[in-house]
């Protein structure tokens, strides 16, 4: 890239300088905004901006399709283009959207978030388009509102589970546990060989709702109709039993004593590193993690495994799964922009797509486009995912089933899972999260 | 007064305490800077065993495609206009202001106080630029920049007019100069004080913005250099050196003009915020 | 930062107005015209927006559409779980910066008008990090307070102190910020009372002196009345900088562990984050009455009595 120097304007040669001077400077400044300085696209192709989050992982994941995608069809080029991630980054895209300034195409969120962006009013409609019948049923309505689709998946599927240490397992002699009592039965021999059992990472408080969110294969297990009935207004998390178990398991291992010493400190990175060198055995996450996980720390690609959260009942043992992000078009993309934008989402959502992310990045799960095969090579705990798939015995989060997700649950469960409040009082106050969403939201029954 | 001798201990205690509260984080951030990814991520408090600060400076310079470079290009230029627009805005405002009491006078203070308190609107304002066709551009930063800063300014420099004769306007105004000379050839001259002081403080206060070029001034080619930090603190996750490489570099205009200021800032304050 | 200069020009003003039968042929020399320019830009970027936001401060908004809802945006912004919390938080962030950057500035103050060896170096390094940005400084400090690797811990365990978990304590958390904010500010506290003590004639330490004044009777009797305009200058400025801090929270704790470091303002901004625009824009509305209603009375309560002084 050429680094143009010619923007610098010239500096005002005394700080008062009379209006005349100034309007011309403030002219010249129009003249060659900032927009002429970046890299420019080459040639006479189409350059299409892509919006993801600046994470390490997603970067790289962009601009490996980006690159992979180029080389196949050369007459477009894609520029990666970088958001904030979580809320502030919503609220980019939110912002981006209603004041018709977003990128030609850009990734976000599935489910919840996805609704809240208005996708009829904002976003081209992808549903007659040929690579839609091979993308997987349970992503689709992820993506979807009223009749139309709008996104192809990036990215594979995610369990929301525990991720282990499988020397640790091997030395103590552990099993997978399949019943939280199970669980807790482990925790109790790896504390006492003098291991940390549950690492919890609350530097970064997303973390801390593994316990809760990762639970809903057994909410829904317990109680098929728990989304439809919390979606109005009827099933809340304090007054359900099956609900209120994620807050009481992360309440019982903090209680225990079996949370790493500087859980409250700690970082995601240092929860990865501990679990990958067996300096904790169990970490909650999602499996996206592992992907960063073995790039820091190799030997976890076979160390560490996973399994679901395990509930009450061993008989319905099972995962709760997370779709991953979509990339979608937005309706300010018109023209011949707009049918190389499609183009794009058509490679995402094709077996080519798939290797290229499976380049960019290391899958947390299967792909949920129909001939996509995982690399040979794929970490130990991303097989262990796929069994779960393959034994059908999987449940959607809950964000996928219902347009509700309280957004202070991560401050709660930190709070709960420092002893700063109790399990039913965490429940009780997330009941009141949720409420103001959904009033928010403008739901009806609230 | 008689003059009295330094008192030695009392000096030696203090540059102590003050090195070590007020320097030792520089030297932190410096050390870290410095060091190889491996040993910044211990995070400890030592000289670096191997000094990389050269590699690390490419490294970040180098990083996104020297995004780090067009950032600095943009928070310069930036700083430079949306500044030199406060200064004269609101020095022409507060002139007015602080000269001529009217029935307009309690109305102006209570928007400029206003301004003060109220927190700013970010999507109406970006549909206001919209409609002037300016959102994503320099200029409409810029702009956004004045607007959010003008009252601070206004408020400076109409407390420093009051230290200003009038007799000074009424010899020019004999003298035969219109409003235009009256202001700019003989007021503004003497403001020179707190001037300093408006641009010094408004010049640090725009350069290390980091919200308002979030939103008014989106895309990878308008960042501004404490994007890139934001940035970077993701992107290189556990790159601590890197990271605080970065914080170096966006520390050294500030700097930079601290010591070409330094002597006038007290100056300014005094006779601005003080003597008023 | 704001309002540095406020205090002093109006108890001038008020003293010595300007002198009679400047009259007419003087106003023409000051142009309403003047005010165009600045009211041209303040006017369509900022008070327009603001109404603008006032006004869907009633309306439930998600960007994308709105809908009129009357004042139950403030109904809910008042039942925010946090918002108690929050707002015991912010009184005492704002009450701990502002003194103690009135206090440690004043002291400073003194110690670098005296004759002290290196005073340009100290003046230096006391007003450097005000100069320095937010971000740069939250996670600096973050990295220093960690509790067991951080610098300032360790340290401490040197001298055989245990060090507090500074940011991830519950009651630590929100002082742990304040010492930063005010390590980062107390240098401009410092240079607007170095300001107002170089600005007491001399005399009145000689007067002092002959009367056989102690330097802590000098302080007490001389400086510190003296310096009341720079004092009421800083609490100003610092309890209107305390009573809407943001971003060094949001850097340093996100309002946490839990909520226990919340202030208004990140309550506010975690309704932005969390798409409840309406509400926010409430909260905001909230905020701006709060800081009118502490600081508006402050203001009038100090420069009357500055009047009466």
């Amino acid at each position: 890239m050429e680094l143009p120097v010619r923007g610098i304007s010239p500096r005002p040669s005394h700080a008062v300088t009379a209006l005349v001077a100034l309007t011309t400077v403030s002219l010249g400044l129009a003249a060659c905004s900032p927009g002429s300085l970046g890299s420019s696209g080459d040639g006479d192709g189409i350059t299409l901006s892509y919006l993801v989050p600046n994470g390490a992982e997603d970067v790289a994941l962009a601009e490996q399709l980006a690159e992979d995608f180029s080389a196949a069809n050369p007459d477009i080029a894609i520029e990666v283009e970088t958001r904030p991630g979580g809320g502030d980054g919503d609220n980019v895209v939110k912002t981006r959207l209603a004041t018709g300034e977003m990128t030609d195409v850009f990734l976000y969120n599935t489910g919840s978030l996805f609704q809240a962006i208005n996708p009829d009013r904002n976003l081209v409609p992808v549903t007659g388009e040929e690579w839609v019948d091979a993308v997987d049923d349970s992503f689709l309505p992820t993506v979807s509102a009223g009749d139309d689709v709008y996104g192809a998946p990036v990215g594979s599927a995610m369990g929301g589970g525990v991720l282990y240490n499988r020397t640790v397992y091997a030395e103590l002699g552990l099993e997978v546990p399949r019943t939280w009592d199970e669980f807790m039965a482990n925790n109790a021999a790896i504390a006492e060989a003098g291991t940390t059992p549950v690492i919890q990472t609350y530097a970064d408080t997303w973390t801390s709702q593994l316990f809760v969110l990762g639970d809903f294969h057994n909410v829904a297990a317990a109680e098929p109709d728990f989304a439809e009935s919390y979606t109005d207004n009827g099933a809340k998390y304090a007054t359900s039993p099956a609900a209120l178990r994620g807050f009481e398991h992360l309440q019982e291992v903090a209680e225990a004593g079996y949370l790493n010493d500087d859980f409250a400190s700690a970082s995601y990175e240092d929860g990865l590193r501990m679990v990958a060198e067996g300096a904790g055995a169990h970490y909650p996450m999602l499996t996206n993690a592992i992907s960063p996980m073995v790039d820091a720390v190799p030997d976890a690609a076979e160390d560490v495994g996973f399994f679901a959260l395990p509930g009450d009942d061993e008989a319905s043992n099972g995962l709760t799964m997370w779709t991953p992000g979509g990339v979608y078009v937005p309706t300010t993309t018109e023209g011949e922009k707009r049918e190389a934008a499609l183009r794009f989402l058509a490679f995402v959502a094709s077996p080519e797509g798939c290797a290229s992310q499976s380049t960019g990045q290391t899958p947390s799960g299967p792909y949920l486009v129909a001939d996509c095969e995982l690399p040979a090579d794929a970490p130990t705990a991303v097989s262990d995912i796929q069994s779960y798939f393959d034994s059908g015995a999987v449940s959607p989060a809950l964000e996928f089933l219902s347009p509700i997700k309280g957004p202070a649950l991560e401050q709660i469960t930190v709070e709960v899972g420092s002893g700063i409040r109790t399990a039913v009082s965490g429940a009780e106050l997330y009941d009141e999260d949720v409420e103001k969403q959904a009033q928010q939201l403008g739901l009806e029954g609230w | 007064m008689r003059t009295r001798r330094p008192n030695p201990w009392l000096s030696g205690v203090a540059i102590l305490a003050f090195t070590v509260v007020f320097v030792l984080p520089f030297v932190f951030v410096l050390f870290t800077a410095a060091k190889g990814q491996q040993e910044a991520a211990l995070l400890e408090f030592s000289p670096p065993t191997e000094w990389r600060i050269v590699e690390n400076l490419r490294a970040v310079i180098e990083a996104r495609d020297y995004l780090l470079v067009i950032a600095f290009i943009n928070s310069v230029v930036l700083t430079v206009a949306s500044v030199t627009l406060m200064v004269v805005l609101a020095s022409m405002a507060a002139f007015v202001l602080q000269r001529r009491r009217s029935r307009l006078t309690g109305p102006v203070n209570l928007l400029v106080l206003s301004g003060l308190i109220i927190p700013p609107a970010v999507v109406p304002t970006i549909w206001v630029l919209q409609g002037l066709g300016i959102f994503k551009t320099l200029l409409g930063l810029i702009l956004v920049e004045v607007a959010f800063h003008l009252s601070f300014c206004v408020l400076l420099f109409r407390a420093f007019l009051a230290t200003v004769p009038r007799e000074l306007d009424e010899s020019a105004v004999i003298d035969g100069a219109g409003p235009i000379r009256l202001f700019f050839r003989v007021v503004l001259p003497l403001l020179r004080p707190v001037t300093v002081t408006v641009i010094v403080v408004q010049s640090v206060g725009v350069f290390n913005d980091f919200v308002n070029p979030l939103y008014f001034l989106p895309g990878e080619e308008n960042a501004t250099v404490q994007l890139t930090l934001f940035n970077f603190q993701s992107q290189f996750e556990t790159q601590y050196n890197l990271l605080f490489m970065d914080i170096l570099l966006i520390t050294i205009p500030p700097l930079v003009m601290f010591l070409f200021f330094n002597r006038q800032i007290v100056a300014g304050m005094t006779s601005g915020a003080i003597k008023g | 930062m704001a309002t540095t200069v406020e205090t002093p020009p109006t108890g001038q003003r008020e003293s010595r107005p300007a002198p009679p039968g400047t009259g007419r042929r003087m106003r023409s020399s000051y142009p309403y015209w003047f005010y165009l320019p600045a009211a041209a830009v303040y006017t369509a970027l900022f008070l327009l927006p603001t109404l603008a936001a006032f006004f869907f401060s009633l309306t439930r908004w998600t960007l994308f559409e709105y809908e009129f809802i009357g004042f139950d945006n403030f109904v809910q912004f008042f039942r925010e779980p946090a918002l108690v919390k929050g707002l015991t938080n912010t009184l005492i962030y704002a009450v701990v910066t502002c003194g103690l950057k009135v206090v440690l500035g004043l002291l400073l103050a003194v110690l670098l008008t005296s004759r002290v060896i290196g005073r340009g170096f100290l003046r230096s390094v006391v007003f450097f990090p005000v100069l320095v940005s937010t971000i740069g400084v939250g996670i600096t400090f973050t990295v220093l307070m960690h509790p067991s690797e951080g610098a300032i811990n360790q340290v401490l365990s040197l001298v055989g102190v245990d060090g507090p978990a500074w940011l991830t304590d519950p009651s630590w958390a929100l002082l742990s910020v304040a010492f930063v904010d005010v390590w980062k500010g107390v240098g401009l506290a410092t240079v607007i009372y170095i300001a107002g003590v170089v600005s007491i004639p001399r005399e009145y330490y000689e007067a002092a002196e002959v009367d056989g004044a102690s330097a802590l009777q000098r302080f007490r009797h001389v400086t510190l009345p003296l310096a009341r305009p720079a004092t009421v200058t800083v609490i100003i400025l610092s309890l209107i900088g305390g009573l809407r801090s943001f971003d060094l929270i949001w850097a340093m704790t996100g309002g946490g562990p839990g909520f226990t470091s919340d202030v208004i303002a990140s309550v506010i901004y975690k309704q932005y984050q969390a798409g409840f625009y309406g509400l926010s824009t409430a909260g905001n509305v909230v905020l701006f009455l709060l800081v009118s209603a502490i600081v508006v009375p402050l203001f009038w309560f100090l420069n009357r009595r500055e009047a009466e002084a």
